[in-house]
């Protein structure tokens, strides 16, 4: 073994109470600092999949054509008038939504036929958003059927699903029949065959799903379509391959994290809030070690002097103390580390965080990062002290 | 005289501290070491016995003067060089033994060269073991030192200083701490060493009896040489 390292145990063997206590002291504040990685973590998790849970990652829409590129040129001023009788729609989408879905990360692909609408009941009327979905592509953005609470999801021709605001807010029961009035002027009878509560207040008031081909009708789209949504795993890759599949359908691409600013905007406020607490636990342990460290050289100091006065370099005594320092450290951290594992076995899986709950992701611990950070700060923590110890005058230090 | 004596020193001089708090300790010392022999540095308590030993052992720079050991000026040497000079050439032996508490008797003696080294080795081990043979402790090997008596101890520092085969060895008043009977058995004990291997020893002692064991002694008064006899036997 390394003679240095030999020392440096014997030193820590020595006072063994002692050497506990300061490896607990390590060990407590690893444990923090690991808490914090899996509480921060988990709740960033949790915050995310609600957020992205039923919404769509990416959404495909035509592109806006530039009037620029078709007419312009330097030296030509082009004035530019919307055109609004042409409606957006994606014309050749079948090969699109093939290629969407052989792309990795891609989890679901739902084809769809949107547009504003009125619903109309006796003498009622209420605006709503109608979604033509193909009845099996139902839930892949929202977990429509998961959410029925009257009727079945099945999507005839004829049927329609309706949130349960809209349906209290009608008065509506399933079975019954509701006039669909579309933005085109189109009109046509449906059976309500399900109601949904998504818990999502806008959706719950305004989403009408409909079938993919009876929309087609109503909103007179005989072969394009609005758009295309898609869920991504992970959902953080969603801005990545929007980029990616713009290039390669010429659609334009939404990913979900352009319109979730203030989410991003509290998950970086938190994961501060986790670097500081983090940070301090750091302090701490290195403060602990590098004044341990200190009292440990004070009580040496003869024996220091004793060991440069038989030619130990001062390389060599710098190297017994970081060495005794990174030991306490690192030995500290492993058992903090386990510690803090242990505590967290107790906490349920994210998905079982009722409200009041910890979300604690145990997975999200950063345990390997707090042992090497503190390990390595232990290191320098020690390198002040064993500077000093080896710059200790042996003439003095001894007495002679 | 054309051949080096081992050691050298010449219009050494020690100043402690500046101005008026200025304190010359040593004043123009001159003197020469040759291997084998068997000196006692003798004076009283505050004439300079220690600071002369240290400034011979690389552990303090003289104020001015020359200082050669083996043929090498040492004054200009740098630290580590001179640490590295006293690791190899020059054994210590001082008056409250020092011994390393949490290590063993053989791990202490063990130590120089392990230091210097880096490492532990069979060889070294063998070497500390037939050291302990020698001043007496083959059964106290694995001992620490709180388990020894003052004159155990001791003789495991004497142990110590030999342990690189140093052609010095300085002991600073080695007998000061120990009973009459044990530092006989030390004082015969470095006489012994002293015949049969030829180290050189400086002992410095404010006891005539000890000094004694010693064939020349070197009287410092006041941080100077009296005179450079030469005692009892030789
Ligand atoms: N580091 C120092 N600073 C100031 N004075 C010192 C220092 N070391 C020794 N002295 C002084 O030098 C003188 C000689 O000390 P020392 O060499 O220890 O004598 P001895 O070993 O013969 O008793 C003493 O007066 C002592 O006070
Ligand atoms: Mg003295």
């Amino acid at each position: 073994m390394l003679y240095a390292a030999k020392l440096a145990l014997r030193h820590l063997l020595s006072t063994p109470g002692q050497t506990l206590l300061l490896m607990l002291g390590v060990a407590v504040g690893v444990s923090v600092f690991v808490f914090m990685s899996a509480l921060i973590g988990g709740l960033a998790t949790l915050l995310t999949q609600r957020t992205v849970g039923s919404i769509p990652h990416i959404t495909f829409e035509m592109a806006e054509r530039d009037p620029q590129r078709i007419v312009g040129g330097p030296g030509v001023q082009v004035a530019v008038q919307k055109d609004l009788s042409r409606r957006a729609q994606i014309m050749v989408w079948e090969p699109a939504v093939a290629l969407i879905e052989a792309t990795r990360g891609v989890t679901a692909v739902s084809p769809q036929i949107r547009g504003s609408a009125f619903v109309q009941r006796g003498q009622t009327i209420a605006p709503v958003g109608v979604i033509g979905v193909q009845p099996d592509k139902l839930s892949a953005i929202a977990d429509v059927a998961g959410a029925i609470v009257a009727g079945t999801e099945a999507l005839t021709p004829d049927s329609v699903l309706i949130g349960q605001t809209l349906a209290d807010d009608l008065g509506l029961r399933v079975g019954q029949v509701i006039v669909v009035r579309s933005e085109r002027d189109r009109e046509r009878s449906f059976r309500i065959g399900g109601i949904f509560a998504l818990g999502i207040a806008s959706a719950d008031r305004q989403a009408l799903y409909m079938n993919f081909r009876t929309a087609r009708a109503l909103f007179g789209l005989p072969s394009g379509i609005s758009r295309i949504e898609v869920k991504v795993a992970p959902p953080e890759a969603a801005p990545r391959i929007a980029e990616r599949l713009r290039g390669a359908t010429g659609l334009k691409t939404t990913p979900w994290t352009d319109e979730n600013e203030q989410l991003f905007e509290a998950l970086d406020a938190q994961g501060r809030t986790g670097t500081i607490v983090k940070t301090f636990a750091l302090i701490t342990i290195v403060i602990g070690i590098a004044s341990a460290m200190l009292l440990s050289i004070v009580r040496r100091r003869g024996e220091i002097g004793i060991m440069r006065a038989a030619g130990a370099s001062q390389r060599f005594v710098l190297g017994i103390f970081v060495i005794e320092g990174t030991l306490i450290g690192a030995i500290g951290a492993v058992g903090g580390a386990l510690i803090a594992w242990l505590a967290l076995l107790p906490f349920p899986p994210l998905e079982a965080v009722e409200g009041g709950g910890l979300p604690v992701d145990r997975a999200q611990g950063d345990y390997v990062v707090a042992v090497l950070l503190t390990t390595l700060a232990a290191g320098l923590a020690s390198i002040v002290s064993a500077r000093r110890a080896a710059r200790i005058d042996p003439v003095e230090a001894i007495g002679a | 005289m054309s051949e080096e004596p081992l050691v050298r020193v010449r219009g050494l001089t020690k100043v402690f501290g500046q101005g008026e708090a200025a304190a010359t300790v040593l004043r123009g010392v001159d003197l020469d070491l040759d291997c084998g022999e068997m000196a006692a540095l003798l004076g009283p308590s505050g004439s300079g016995k220690s600071t002369l030993l240290t400034i011979l052992g690389t552990l303090l720079r003289p104020t001015e003067g020359e200082h050669r050991m083996l043929g090498e000026e040492l004054t200009s040497a740098s630290d580590a060089e001179r640490t590295r000079f006293r690791n190899v050439h020059i054994g210590f032996v001082f008056q409250f033994h020092h011994l390393l508490p949490d290590l063993t008797a053989i791990e202490n003696v063990m130590m120089p060269a392990a230091a210097s080294r880096g490492r532990e080795t069979g060889a070294m081990r063998q070497r500390a073991a037939d050291l302990l043979d020698a001043v007496g402790l083959a059964d106290r090997r694995e001992y620490r030192p709180a388990a020894l008596s003052g004159g155990q101890r001791q003789r495991v520092a004497v142990a110590r200083a030999l342990m690189n085969e140093p052609p010095l060895v300085l002991a600073d008043e080695p007998t000061g701490n120990l009973d009459r009977e044990s530092a006989d058995q030390v004082m015969a004990l470095l006489d012994r060493i002293n015949q049969s291997t030829g180290t050189c020893f400086l002992i410095s002692t404010h006891d005539e009896h000890i000094a004694d064991h010693c064939r020349r002694h070197i009287r410092v008064l006041d941080g100077q040489l009296v005179a450079a006899e030469l005692g009892g036997a030789s």
